[in-house]
Formats: structure tokens, C-alpha cells, sequence
């Protein structure tokens, strides 16, 4: 029972590392109708930064915090130079162009820091465990990065709800041709939003750089769950991601421990360890799809949207 | 009531908007029905319903005593309700013939057939030629559709609408965009086209509308606040102050 | 009355002569690297031919059709695992198992559009690579082995390299041919008009849905074939084959060829390898000497380059090859 506590908790945290890569990602589909597939690149470079910089400073917050400034300067950097061009076109354009980009970062990354991968050692403060409940041993890091994450998560509620900014993300998401008739500046918003998503994407590599550690490719497989988040939860909207990233991190974490353990009740264990992982790997694209066959604009389509 | 089209109380909202308010019209076979009422009125999302489009919330539409109602929209096609749209929606990467081809090649059974060149069947490019001469566009049978100017994409639609051999067309705003010329070209076909077909037409431009029209529905906040004919609702206070005051010019005093 | 003698025209004959005549001139050479590296080509491309049915004719963007590679790949290697190895049975199996597959995923994935569609795509192949790398049994992660090519008995030895890429080739021609009368045909005019504009298909009466979904399925098929021949090739299959990367390859090498042209999937499938060897090659050459005090080898890198080149391409040449062409021969016209 506490050990299904704990994978609740880890599931949480999953989904919530999970919801801010996909909330930067459906703000740029949903406003600026990019298919960005190199969003994992953006968590990648996350976590060779920050692996970098707490190294260089010998200072985790400091580094982070640094690393998170080089995110969101890179993400701008990449929409002004790149991604501006791709505005408009049709959506594989986008695929292909930004699959380019995934080619192009995971070499650079093999060109600086080598094909090795990168650990990020966390400080003995972080890697302690904490008891959160009576008898209940947590890893202080996990339950870091689900406070940071849901903090993050409410501010973000916070901006897009109740400051101007978030009325034009708003607006933006749900008729893009109206934001730009009312006179915004559209291109300093469009490369805002995209640093502010890549700012997300790189908290999330940084977070969960030391748990597995920082290694070429590891925005691919992340990024396609992410897409599959912002499918179930309807693309442009950020209370659909949150929502979905969360049943998203709790299925696949709580499937993962337990469905080979179900298996085994009805078949031989033979066949239960080799369908076991299949299957909990399966489980967020089986959702996914009954999603998709029930509600083809996903859960919570932003308004408006097609 | 009977009539090739009939509507009885259709009814949808969107929200809290009511884009459609029971709804009824009635339309004999060979007449030629107007819908005008000014913009929001509603013109396009009844259209939506006729075509299939959309459902609607409650009520029925019937053609030829077949209740089609959530009927979906190939099959409707299928039964001689074609439609033309109100923004241009073709083929634009395929060539005129191509375009009206399709349509004739939608009421030519399944197309479930994988060798023959389709463009070579005469079956098919016979009656597309026909449709497109009858909609004046013969001579630009082999251009691709993007090369041509908006009134003869306007003349196309219609082509396309012709070339399945409906029963009943849907006109939706046939003479948008379109300049004097154009419009005065448009008018003569559709004229022409009223001995063959019954025609519901929705459209703007009231010259057009009292030229052709046997009867007119006026449609304002989604409800019909009148149905008559042409000198009825010419003269109709209500219609008058709801639209046609805004219109005065444009009234034809034939 | 359409021109014969176009640079397009002359760059699919350039390119088929040449590899009718591989072999004759891999055994002048002596040396076979050649031959398998036209047969991979060879392979990919009627792999690549099949997405282009679907999406450059049919813009239906699978981002999972590497899947039906592996797919066809495995029923053979699982075939051969267990001791059946007459490709009699194997290669019929494999198309049909290819086929299923196809159906029940477009089932799904049609009813849905656009992004959603390339999403539920690769969404569906992931599924499938996950099922290949938990199958123990046939190797998981690290593959599995074909003792022994599909036997024909006398009919063919596809042992004999020469042999094997000529079947190849045939198959490679046989589906182009084949995507070329089913475009041309009244399913095809269904299937490119559902391109064009889905809805005003269904306006005039196409239910769009069954023949996109029959479509789908001859391209799955055809792709399964792809797999069932690189199987052969390779002696080998593992789950890396249908890895959503290699998805990306394929859309790759249909767009570089030019999407909707009939071998614009051949060209684009021959410019991407050449492409993936020659880049190396060529950085070796001239970026490399400027470096060695360093002891960096920027060729080791090339994919650095292959990125943007692929975003410039996009940008600027989105009709590939064959749009590049087709440009020049419209210059030339009086």
C-alpha cells in the first residue's frame, strides 16, 4: 500500500515534469500553430546546461538558475533565426523543418560535450529523504520537483489568467489573425512565448537530468509523450495539459509497477515479463487513442481552435 | 405541407447564441426560393444544416419525403441536394475538367476502381464538358483551377453543383465578390437554370434576388420573420424595417 | 500535348538505367559494396514510394511508416526463428499481417486530421516498436538474426546477390507502376480530390473515409513488402528499423524527391543515401586538414549540417528534386 503511495507520488511528479514540457508546447501550437518537434532539443540543452554550469559554479541554484537563463536565450535565439520562417506553412514543414533541428542539436551536443552524457550531481541537501507522512520515507529531490513544478504551474495560471500578457496568450490561442489586427507587437509576443516554452522545457530537462542523467536523444521519446499530452488534453490549452500530464504521469508510472504483477495473474509469468513492459509502455498511446477515436480535438479543445 | 424541401421547426444554438429559431420553409418542386436577412442572421448555419454540415438541435428537414435530417453529407449529395459554397472550396491543385469531373464521378457508382486512366473515360469528361459549357466555362476546361479569376471560380462552383445531376440546388451567396459584368452573367445563367432545377438561394445582393426569385424567406436573428412573394415582401413593414430600409438603393422597381 | 523530353523525365531514366546496370558494373569493379548499397536504395525507396501514395498524393503525413518495415521484416525473421523458412509462405503472410495492421491503425488514425493524424501515427508506430523490443523471444533490443533468406527452391537463390537486386528492382518498378495507374484511376482521383479539399469531396458525395482507408492499407502492404526484402538483405531485423528517426528518414526522402511526383520517392530515397555517404566524404576532404592540430574530425559530425540543410530545403526547394526541376523545364518552354 505505501509502495503504491510512492509510485502515486512518482507518477505526480512525471506528470507534472511532463506538464511543463507540454505546456510550452501547446502555447506555441495553440498560438502560433508550430509543430515543434525540436521541443525535446530545448529539454535536452536544459540538462547539458544545467549539468554544466552547477559543475563550473559548484553551486546548484546558481547553476540552475543560469542554466534557465541559457534556455530561454536559446529558445529565442532558435525562433528568431529559425522557427519564424516556419510561420503560416503548412504542418509538415513544421515536421520536417524542426526535425532537422532535432538533427542538429543532438550532433552539436555529441560535438561539445561527447556521446557520453553528462551527470548532474545534486547537493547533499537535495539528496536526502524526508518523511512526509508518519513512517513515509520520500526522496526530498522528488518532492522538489513536484513543489517547484505545481509553483511554476500556478504562476503560469496566474499569467495566462489574470495579467494582460495572458489575455493576448489567450486570445492568440483561440484566433490568431485578431491579436494581430489589434496592433500587438506580434513578433516580440511569438518569440516570447517560444523562449518562455523553451524556458519550461529546460526546467523540466534540468529536473529530470538527476534522476537519469543528461544523454543525447533524450528529448525524442519525452517529446512524443508530450505530444501525446497536449492530443489528449486539446491543443492550445494549458488546463488541458495540466490535466492530462498528470493522469499521463500516474498511468504510465502506476501501470508501469503494476500491470506486470496484473498480468501475472492470468498468464504464465513467462509471458507476463515479456508482455508486462509492452504493455505499460503501450498503455499512454492506447489512451491516447481512445481519446482521439472518441473526441477527435482532444479533451479540452481550446475554443475556436480546428 | 409538401414541397421537394421541406423544414419544419428547425432549431440550433451555439451556446447562448441561437443561430437557428424554428425554423420553417417549404419549397415546391421548380421554384426558386430566396433566403436574404442581414448578416448574422443566420443564412449560412441553415445552409450548413440543409447540406449536413452541421445537426441541428431539434427539428427535421425533408427532401422528397425522405427525412434527412442527420442524414451525412455524401449521402445527400447522393439523393440530388448539391450545394454550392459561399467561399470558394475547390480543387485548386487539379484542372477545371478535373474539378466537375469529380462531381459527375461522385454520382457514377463506387470508385472503387484501380487501373483505367479516369481521365480518359469519356462516361466522365462527356457530362463534366456538358456542366461546364452550361456554366459558361468551356474554354477553360484545361487550365488549373487556381489560374482562374474569382468570378469564373464562382462560375465553377456551379458547374460543380450542375454536374451531379441534382434534383435541387443550394446556393450559398452564388454572386460574392463578383463586379456588375459578372453579376449581370450570373443572373442569366441561374434564370436559365430555374426551368430545370429548384433552387434554394441564399444571397445579398437584392437586385439578383428579386429578378430571379418565385418566393423569399427573410431570416433575421435566426427566425423567419417572413416568407412571401417578391411583392410581398417588397412591401412587408416589418421586413422593411428590419432589412430592406437599410437597402432602399438597391431595390429593383421593375 | 505534354512536352516527353523533360529534365525531370531524363533524371527518372538516368537513374533507373543506372540501377538496371549496377551489377554489371559492380562486377567489373570487383567489388560488391556498391551492389548493397543500390540494394538498400533500392529497398528504401519502394518503401518510400508507398508514403508517397498516401502522403504525396493522398496528404496523408504518416509520421509511423517505418512500422510496416519492421513489421514485414519480423514475420519473416519469426518465420525463419521457428524453422520456416519457404518465403512461399513468409512473404504472403507478411503482406497480409502488414495489411492488417494498416487497416486497424488508419481505421483510427483517419478520423482524425491534420497534426492529430501525424500524431496518432507515430503515436501507433511507438506502440509497435515497443511490442518488437519486448519480444525476448525473437532478440528484443538487440535483434534477431535470419540464419537463412527466404527459400524459393529452384524458382530463385536469393542468396545470390545479383539476383536478389534484380528481384528488388523489379519490386521497386512493380510499385511504382502500380502507384502510378491507382493515381490515375477513379480511385485515385478520389484520393487525390480528398487531398485537395476533403470536405468539398464529401459535399459532392464521396464518403472520403473508406477510400482513404484503402489506401492506407495498399501503402501498408506495399511497405511491408519493403520490409520483407530488407529483412533478406540485411540477414537481420531489430525494432531500430521501425524507431520513429527512421519514420523521419522516409517523409525525408519523399519531400527531397518531390511529394506527388511518381519517382520522386526513388530520387529522393538515391539523394538522401548519397546524401548520408557523400557528406561525410566531402567534409573529410575539405574541412578535415584544418582541424587535425586539434584532433577534431569535423566529418564525424556531418549530421550537424544534414539538420539546416533539411530546414533549408523546406524553406526553399519545398518541392524537392523534382520541383527544382520542374521549375528549369517551365523556363524552357517557348
Amino acid at each position: 500500500m505505501l509502495l503504491f503511495f510512492e509510485q502515486c507520488l512518482n507518477g505526480l511528479q512525471f506528470g507534472l515534469l511532463l506538464f511543463l514540457l507540454a505546456a510550452g508546447l501547446t502555447l506555441v501550437f495553440g498560438i502560433m500553430d508550430l509543430v515543434n518537434l525540436a521541443h525535446g532539443s530545448l529539454y535536452m540543452m536544459g540538462a547539458y546546461f544545467a549539468a554544466t554550469f552547477t559543475t563550473l559554479t559548484d553551486n546548484y541554484i546558481v547553476g540552475i538558475v543560469i542554466a534557465l537563463g541559457a534556455t530561454l536565450l536559446l529558445g529565442m535565439a532558435v525562433e528568431v533565426i529559425a522557427m519564424r520562417r516556419l510561420y503560416g506553412r503548412d504542418h509538415l514543414d513544421h515536421v520536417l523543418g524542426t526535425f532537422g533541428l532535432i538533427l542538429f542539436f543532438n550532433e552539436l551536443v555529441r560535438l561539445i560535450w561527447g556521446p557520453g552524457g553528462m551527470n548532474l550531481t545534486l547537493p547533499s541537501w537535495l539528496n536526502a529523504s524526508i518523511e512526509i507522512l508518519p513512517g513515509v520515507q520520500y526522496s526530498m529531490y522528488r518532492l522538489s520537483i513536484i513543489l517547484v513544478a505545481l509553483a511554476v504551474a500556478f504562476g503560469l495560471y496566474v499569467v495566462v489568467m489574470r495579467t494582460r500578457v495572458g489575455m493576448l496568450i489567450r486570445a492568440g490561442a483561440s484566433n490568431r489573425e485578431m491579436i494581430g489586427a489589434l496592433g500587438i507587437n506580434i513578433k516580440l509576443l511569438y518569440t516570447f512565448v517560444f523562449g518562455v516554452g523553451a524556458a519550461l522545457a529546460g526546467l523540466a530537462g534540468m529536473m529530470q537530468a538527476a534522476i537519469l542523467t543528461a544523454q543525447i536523444g533524450m528529448g525524442e521519446n519525452i517529446l512524443i509523450l508530450a505530444f501525446v499530452v497536449i492530443i489528449i488534453g486539446g491543443i492550445g490549452s494549458i488546463r488541458g495539459a495540466f490535466i492530462a500530464s498528470i493522469f499521463a504521469g500516474l498511468v504510465d508510472t502506476v501501470g508501469r509497477a503494476v500491470i506486470p504483477d496484473l498480468l501475472k495473474l492470468v498468464l504464465s509469468p513467462a509471458a507476463a515479463s515479456t508482455a508486462g513492459p509492452a504493455l505499460s509502455s503501450m498503455l499512454i498511446y492506447l489512451l491516447m487513442a481512445i481519446v482521439l477515436v472518441v473526441r477527435p480535438a482532444g479533451l479540452f479543445p481550446a475554443p475556436g481552435n480546428r | 405541407m409538401s414541397g421537394l424541401l421541406q423544414v419544419e421547426n428547425l432549431a440550433k444554438r451555439f451556446g447562448g447564441i441561437v443561430a437557428t429559431d424554428d425554423v420553417v420553409i417549404n419549397i415546391p418542386e421548380g421554384e426558386l426560393h430566396a433566403v436574404i436577412g442581414p448578416n448574422g442572421a443566420g443564412k449560412t448555419t441553415l445552409i450548413a444544416q440543409l447540406t449536413g454540415q452541421l445537426m441541428p438541435d431539434s427539428g427535421r428537414i425533408r427532401f422528397d419525403g425522405t427525412d434527412i435530417t442527420h442524414l451525412p453529407m455524401y449521402q445527400r449529395s447522393m439523393l440530388g441536394l448539391a450545394r454550392s459554397f459561399q467561399i470558394t472550396s475547390l480543387f485548386l491543385d487539379l484542372s477545371v475538367l478535373d474539378n466537375v469531373s469529380l462531381a459527375v464521378q461522385a454520382h457514377a457508382g463506387h470508385s472503387f476502381h484501380f487501373w483505367r486512366d479516369a481521365r480518359q473515360q469519356a462516361d466522365l469528361r462527356e457530362p463534366a464538358r456538358a456542366a461546364l459549357a452550361r456554366a459558361g466555362l468551356a474554354d477553360r476546361a484545361d487550365r488549373p483551377a487556381a489560374a482562374l479569376s474569382h468570378g469564373e471560380h464562382r462560375q465553377l462552383e456551379l458547374a460543380m453543383a450542375l454536374a451531379g445531376k441534382p434534383r435541387m440546388l443550394l446556393l450559398d451567396e452564388p454572386m460574392a465578390g463578383l463586379g456588375p459584368e459578372e453579376s449581370a452573367r450570373m443572373v442569366e445563367m441561374l434564370r436559365a437554370l430555374k426551368k430545370q432545377y429548384t433552387i434554394l438561394l441564399v444571397e445579398h445582393d437584392m437586385e439578383a434576388v428579386f429578378a430571379l426569385a418565385d418566393r423569399i424567406t427573410v431570416l433575421v436573428y435566426g427566425r423567419v420573420i417572413a416568407t412571401g412573394s417578391p411583392d410581398e415582401i417588397r412591401n412587408n413593414p416589418q421586413v422593411r424595417e428590419a432589412y430592406l430600409g437599410e437597402h432602399e438603393e438597391g431595390v429593383v422597381h421593375d | 500535348m505534354m512536352r516527353m523530353f523533360t529534365l525531370r523525365n531524363a533524371l527518372a531514366v538516368v537513374v533507373v538505367a543506372g540501377l538496371l546496370l549496377v551489377p554489371v558494373y559492380a562486377a567489373f569493379i570487383g567489388n560488391n559494396f556498391i551492389l548493397s548499397m543500390s540494394t538498400r536504395i533500392v529497398i528504401l525507396a519502394i518503401a518510400a514510394t508507398s508514403l508517397n501514395l498516401i502522403m504525396g498524393y493522398g496528404g496523408m503525413v504518416s509520421f509511423g511508416h517505418a512500422a510496416y518495415l519492421g513489421i514485414g521484416g519480423y514475420v519473416v525473421g519469426m518465420l525463419a526463428f521457428e524453422g520456416i523458412s519457404s518465403g512461399f509462405i513468409q512473404w504472403p503472410l507478411a503482406l497480409v499481417v502488414s495489411a492488417l495492421f494498416a487497416l486497424v491503425i488508419g481505421a483510427l488514425s483517419l478520423r482524425t486530421r491534420g497534426v492529430y493524424f501525424i500524431m496518432i501515427t507515430l503515436a501507433f508506430a511507438q506502440m509497435i516498436y515497443y511490442v518488437g523490443v519486448s519480444l525476448s523471444r525473437y532478440g528484443a533490443d538487440d535483434g534477431l538474426t535470419i540464419q537463412r533468406r527466404s527459400q524459393f527452391g529452384d524458382l530463385i537463390n536469393l542468396s545470390n546477390k545479383t539476383a536478389f537486386y534484380y528481384l528488388c528492382l523489379a519490386c521497386l518498378l512493380g510499385s511504382v507502376f502500380i502507384v502510378w495507374r491507382l493515381v490515375n484511376s477513379r480511385f485515385g482521383m478520389v484520393i487525390q480530390g480528398a487531398r485537395s479539399n476533403d470536405i468539398r469531396m464529401r459535399a459532392i458525395g464521396f464518403p472520403t473515409y473508406r477510400y482513404k482507408l484503402v489506401c492506407f492499407v495498399i501503402a501498408g502492404t506495399m511497405g511491408g513488402l519493403a520490409g520483407v526484402l530488407l529483412a533478406n538483405h540485411t540477414d537481420f531485423i531489430s525494432p531500430a528499423v521501425m524507431h520513429w528517426t527512421r519514420s523521419g528518414d522516409l517523409i525525408v526522402m519523399v519531400v527531397l524527391g518531390g511529394m506527388g511526383a511518381l519517382f520522386g520517392p526513388l530520387i529522393g530515397t538515391v539523394a538522401f543515401l548519397a546524401l548520408e555517404e557523400a557528406l561525410p566524404f566531402v567534409m573529410a576532404k575539405t574541412i578535415d586538414p584544418y582541424f587535425i592540430a586539434q584532433n577534431i574530425r569535423p566529418s564525424e559530425y556531418w549530421q550537424i549540417i544534414l539538420g539546416p540543410l533539411l530546414l533549408l530545403v523546406v524553406l526553399f526547394a519545398r518541392g524537392g528534386i523534382d520541383g527544382l526541376l520542374a521549375r528549369i523545364d517551365r523556363k524552357e518552354q517557348p
